[in-house]
């Protein structure tokens, strides 16, 4: 799979190329090209930001639709705890697990169990690596592209251990395969997911070779499907459910905090929140730091945009929920081969898709020619050429993705200076100068100058339009 | 190969603009291909540096020269200088006023750790006229 795999996508009819995106996108990764908006896909980290600020509805996460649950002979459904935040006064999670059932899933597998795991093995990891601290949470895939592309100081500090989500499948599938004696591919492993983030992980996962995730389906989608099923479920419902507070609080920031016990650790959420954290943190300006939880949404993945609740009103509600829960209800004692199913069994590295040329030579040259460009452009930061800053059209440039004129201000100035020069000629036409002809001749050449840089605009304008 | 200079003006007492400087010139730093380790060392002893001019010297003006062999950051400001370099360059000695503690800073590692996180560093200081500090980190 592309190392460079996204699940968050244009819809290139809806889109009227206005500026939006390209201002909220936090790595700068969306340009206006040709009215469209257009996504890098080196600098996208799916953090699901243009979504949520377009209001064309043209930037969709890929994800499953439910009828991709026939693909297999049995299906184990991976509800993120997200999931219990979206109803209201739920006081049983098993209500939900049971609904999934009625819904068509063969089996549930809670991610919260799976965090409590992941929990436990982060605890002793801390314990035993001092010498790394403060060490990087790594369950927001999100997070972990960004400090791939962006904090290559700060890969040594991740976590390196599976996100829950990868855990719940890697044990769901083992079950599976032994319960049901079917081979791997007849069983589908179907999560549950509140971003596009997680597409992306189980389709292109960080920190392992292949994610054992099969399909992922939107918190928005099964919603209403389940609420239905929920009303079906009687007094004699299974008990499915085998986490506690620890796994369920995962759902919001500092929920995976909580689980080290711990008082040095920091909880940050929302993706520029957590872009400041990390550049602080480069700079080495927290100490006595054990642990840094980061999540990419306002609020920790209860935020996440395929939800339907408000972030805040859904974490009342799993505070709700998780008050009369056990603290913990899996161990990694209670669970055959945690120990090798936990740990990270590939390395992330560095993968430096800003650097400005091939080589320090190139981008040397490349950074002096954008620092002379950004003392051309305005500083307005308008948005009009298509780039977020007058410092990204620069940096454009200089890649060879977009020209000067792109910037409508510098376009303006060069006509007025045509124009300009143009009426001195005519002057010096009038006055009946020497070389009346040749300057007839330089007149022409300007006037055909000057219009050829207005249809420039014109296609600026079509472009708009169209 | 042509260098690149960058300037910056620090602005007096405002804690919340200090690290702007040493923010974009990491920045740029990565876009340049320097390596994550150097990157890292300009960032700390810079941020150390833009620090210590809020707070002890009315701001002043950062130089940073780029080449493909070594970073130069030059720290020059009029305030009051350094009275006792070598007690400076202590670890932990720190002249910095209570309300600048209570902020988190002051805790009199400035200077050393701009020295231990740079392959070179000078101070010249006049009592009453200035400070300038340059510091150099070279790459491989």
């Amino acid at each position: 799979m592309d190392k460079f795999y996204h699940s968050v996508r244009l819809e290139e009819e809806l889109c009227k190329g206005c500026i939006n995106c390209i201002k909220r996108c936090p790595t700068e990764a969306i340009r206006v090209r040709n009215g469209k908006a257009r996504i890098n896909s080196k600098f996208c980290i799916d953090c699901g930001e243009c979504i949520r600020v377009c209001s064309h509805h043209a930037k969709k996460a890929t994800y499953d639709k439910l009828d991709v649950m026939r693909n297999w002979k049995y299906t184990v459904a991976l509800p993120a705890p997200a999931l219990y935040s979206q109803y209201n006064n739920l006081d049983d999670v098993n209500i939900v697990l049971n609904a999934l059932i009625l819904m068509g899933f063969d089996d549930v597998f809670e991610v919260s169990a799976a965090a409590e795991l992941v929990s436990e093995a982060t605890r002793e990891y801390l314990t035993l690596h001092e010498d790394q601290y403060p060490i990087i949470s790594t369950a927001c895939p999100t997070v972990v592209r960004l400090i791939r592309v962006r904090f290559p100081n700060l890969i040594s500090h991740l976590l390196p251990l599976k996100p829950p989500i990868e855990v719940a499948a890697t044990i769901a599938a083992r079950r599976a395969m032994e319960q049901t004696g079917l081979p791997r591919e007849d069983i589908g492993i179907c999560f549950i997911s509140p971003c596009p983030s997680k597409v992306t992980y189980a389709k292109a996962p960080l920190g392992t070779e292949k994610s054992q995730v099969d399909c992922v389906l939107a918190i928005k989608d099964v919603y209403p499907q389940l609420l239905s099923h929920m009303k079906a479920v009687g007094e004699d419902m299974l008990e499915l459910s085998t986490s506690g507070k620890i796994g369920v609080s995962w759902g919001r920031s500092g929920g995976e905090a909580g689980g080290l016990f711990t008082e040095n650790y920091l909880a940050a959420d929302g993706i520029e929140n957590v872009i400041r954290v990390l550049e602080d943190l480069e700079d080495q300006k927290f100490t006595n730091l054990k642990f840094v939880e980061l999540n990419a949404c306002n609020g920790g993945c209860v935020g996440g945009v395929l939800n339907v609740e408000n972030p805040y009103v859904a974490e009342v509600k799993l505070k709700r929920l998780r008050k009369y829960m056990p603290v913990a209800r899996s161990h990694m004692e209670n669970q055959e081969h945690a120990e090798e199913i936990v740990p990270w069994t590939e390395r992330v590295s560095y993968e430096p898709v800003f650097n400005l040329g091939e080589n320090m030579m190139e981008s040397f040259a490349r950074l002096n020619q954008v620092e002379r460009l950004c003392r051309k452009f305005p500083g307005l930061d308008c948005g009009s050429c298509g780039a977020p800053t007058c410092k990204a059209l620069a940096e454009d440039i200089v890649r060879g993705e977009a020209s000067e004129n792109d910037c409508v201000y510098y376009l303006r100035e060069n006509l007025h200076r045509l124009s300009e020069e143009i009426s001195i000629l005519a002057d010096d036409l009038h006055a009946g100068g020497s070389g009346g002809h040749e300057t007839l001749n330089i007149l022409k050449e300007y006037i055909q100058r000057i219009s050829s840089e207005m249809s420039l605009l014109d296609n600026k304008e079509d472009e708009e339009d169209g | 190969m042509e260098g690149i200079v960058l300037n910056y003006t620090i602005s007096p007492d405002d804690f919340t603009r200090a690290g702007e400087a040493s923010s974009d010139v990491k920045r740029k730093l990565k876009q340049l291909g320097v390596s994550p380790e150097a990157v890292r060392k300009v960032a700390i002893a810079m941020y150390e540096g833009e620090i210590n001019m809020v707070i002890h010297a009315n701001g002043g003006e950062i130089t940073v020269e780029i080449t493909p062999e070594r970073i130069l950051m030059i720290l020059a400001d009029s305030g009051p200088g350094i009275p006792d370099v070598e007690k400076a360059m202590q670890a932990g000695y720190s002249t910095a006023p209570d309300e600048v503690r209570s902020l988190g800073f002051g805790a009199g590692m400035g200077l050393p750790n701009m020295k231990s996180y740079t392959d070179d560093l000078k101070i010249e200081t006049k009592l009453g006229v200035g400070t300038t500090i340059t510091m150099e980190v070279r790459l491989e």
